[in-house]
């Protein structure tokens, strides 16, 4: 009732609340997939620790305290941020398989809230994956000297990305609406990026081809800031700019998704 | 071709508030490479008056999801205008938005929430505050006979309590419009008799004008105030449902042949035979109208026998809406469901 209307900026906010709660509220009542979304990162990082263990000892490779699990953290954070994020559309495509999207749709509700909360919701799990993966790698005894800063610019950094790939994968719902096919492009996009990117593997000892590629990665962007921020005397320099371009990225993709939801009326 | 039994322009209904009306909507999908658009949408035209239950009744593919669609400013027209509420659809969605309800014809609600927080969710999107939201939630857990159920999650309702849910969560801001796409489809007998006694109310307590998709000839009949049939994207005819049967005077006469083979022969020999009008042909079957039809079976029977045509069963019924989608749409209405 247009009584009831409030301003849209306020409106935006309170409607971002309501859907952001929604789907908080839909996880912790799915335990299983709760566990398995907190198992994941630090099956990530005790596999990989393990797997590539050895390859500090490379000639050339920059661990400056010397361990491989202090050197894949940041990397196994983006990774789980990156690989959960993915599956950001599936929520769309279970609300369009059933009469929710169109009843939304059909209501008050800004398209914009209707991204936000499901942005916002991937933001939270990535904040709660990556404070295990960061705990778990105190755990086994490694520190980080630029923890103070390099904490919470992890967080930053770990959001934005995923805002990136859960804003696609949402888009992606919107054009596909097929559960198979949003699965297929993610994971066709995901699986690659972070082996195109430092998170595992200092590029450097990589070929040239893949520091190239690397440069134009968002993956490999936020695997950077974090690694520096992180480090005991941080290459603000590197971090800057990166920071500055996974944002401004962050940004573009929630509005195109937004614009998705055009796409996804002129369809049905 | 539409033929109104009522003329829109008749004084009743002008001097009555309109509650929705659409002219001439036209509504295109691409069919894919080198195949002509499929026209969802051919120029139809409604009006309803306030606080009606207007049916729109026709088969799957008919047009009716795609009408509803853009009358709830889920989708656009390509070309015609609608108002509801007496808001221009496309040139203030957000505005019907707020004057409109949607029970679209998939479950609406969230699985993973209970009932309660589905209503408490879909009233503060429209605006409600908090604590209004809550007194509106319990009111209609209660009218729809919920209140056990009410903090349940949705995923443990049967058909029948999540299709009523899905009314409630329509209804929670008090629409002026609510749309019902098809909302008994699926639903058992026990579900659906108590659904229609929902529907039966909405008009009079909550003073809402319901548009009812639907494509059970009976649940039009019965919950009906008024209705339209939808073919092809156009309405072919229009009134209230004892209007459409009073249409068809005396008795239908309906008469199965062991094959499809014979039905041309069999059709221009009743077409000859006095006392029985309307005649057409669908399959392997003939229908046709008799002022007397007990009177018209013998000479029926005699004409086929004579021609040498094999009658599998004759049977002669009061007319139904059946037989006014028939004379109407031009064939009948289960040959389309199939």
């Amino acid at each position: 009732m247009s009584t009831y209307a409030a301003a849209a900026p306020g409106r935006l906010v309170a409607h971002s609340g309501y859907l952001t709660t929604r789907s908080v509220r839909a996880l912790i009542r799915q335990p299983w997939f709760v566990g398995a979304t907190l198992v994941q990162p630090i099956v990530w990082l005790l596999l990989f620790g393990q797997l590539f263990k050895s390859l500090v000892h490379l000639p050339g490779f920059p661990a400056a305290s010397g361990s491989y699990l202090e050197f894949i953290t940041p990397g196994v954070i983006m990774m789980t941020a990156l690989f959960s994020s993915g599956w950001a559309g599936t929520v769309y495509i279970e609300d369009m398989n059933r009469g929710v999207m169109d009843r939304l749709l059909a209501s008050p509700v800004s398209r914009g809230a209707m991204m936000i909360g499901t942005l916002a919701y991937q933001a939270i799990t990535t904040i709660i994956q990556a404070s295990i993966v960061l705990a778990i790698a105190y755990a086994c005894g490694t520190r980080f000297d630029g923890a103070a800063d390099g904490i919470p610019i992890t967080l930053l950094a770990a959001v934005l990305l995923t805002v990136v790939f859960a804003a696609l994968s949402n888009a992606m719902a919107l054009l596909t609406r097929q559960q198979e096919t949003l699965i297929g492009i993610s994971q066709f996009l995901s699986l690659p990026l972070p082996f195109l990117a430092s998170a595992l593997m200092d590029t450097r000892l990589a070929p040239s081809w893949v520091r190239h590629v690397a440069n134009y990665n968002p993956v490999d962007w936020v695997v950077v800031i974090s690694r520096q921020a992180l480090s005991a005397s941080p290459d603000w320099g590197a971090i800057w700019p990166r920071l500055g371009a996974i944002t401004a990225l962050a940004v573009v993709m929630a509005w195109v998704a937004t614009r998705a939801f055009g796409a996804y009326q002129r369809s049905i | 071709m539409t033929a109104r039994l009522q003329e829109r322009a008749d004084p009743p209904a002008a001097t009555r508030d309109i509650a929705l009306d659409a002219r001439d909507l036209v509504k295109t999908y691409p069919a894919g490479h080198g195949k002509d658009p499929v026209r969802a949408l051919d120029g139809l035209s409604i009006s309803i008056a306030s606080g009606c239950v207007f049916g729109l009744l026709g088969p799957n593919g008919a047009g009716k999801s795609t009408a509803v669609k853009i009358l709830t400013t889920l989708s656009r027209a390509d070309s015609g205008t609608a108002t509801v509420a007496g808001i221009d659809v496309r040139l203030a969605p957000d505005r019907v938005r707020r004057a409109i309800g949607l029970v679209s014809q998939k479950a609406s609600s969230d699985p993973m929430a209970t009932g309660r927080e589905n209503l408490v969710l879909a009233a503060r999107i429209q605006g409600l505050p908090r604590l209004a939201a809550r007194a509106r939630a319990d009111e209609l857990l209660d009218r729809f006979g919920l209140g056990d159920a009410a903090d349940r999650l949705v995923r443990t309702y049967s058909g029948g309590m999540a299709r009523k849910l899905d009314v409630a969560i329509g209804l929670i801001h008090r629409p002026q419009v609510l749309f019902l796409d098809e909302p008994t489809t699926g639903l058992d007998p026990q579900a659906r008799a108590e659904m229609w006694a929902e529907i039966a109310r909405l008009a009079g307590d909550d003073q809402v004008t319901v548009l009812l998709t639907t494509h059970y000839l009976d649940e039009a009949d019965r919950l009906a105030d008024r209705l339209a049939i939808i073919d092809h994207g156009r309405i072919v005819v229009e009134g209230t449902p004892d209007e459409l049967k009073a249409e068809l005077h005396g008795d239908t006469v309906q008469v199965e042949l062991t094959g499809p083979d014979a039905t041309g022969a069999a059709l221009r020999h009743l077409e000859r035979l006095p006392g029985l009008d309307g005649v057409v042909a669908d399959g392997s079957t003939l229908h046709a109208r008799a002022e007397l039809g007990a009177r018209a079976v013998p000479t029926l029977l005699t004409s086929l026998d004579d021609a040498g045509i094999v009658v599998a069963s004759v049977t002669v019924a009061r007319p139904s809406l059946d037989d006014v989608y028939l004379r109407y749409a031009g064939h009948t209405f289960e040959g389309d469901q199939a």
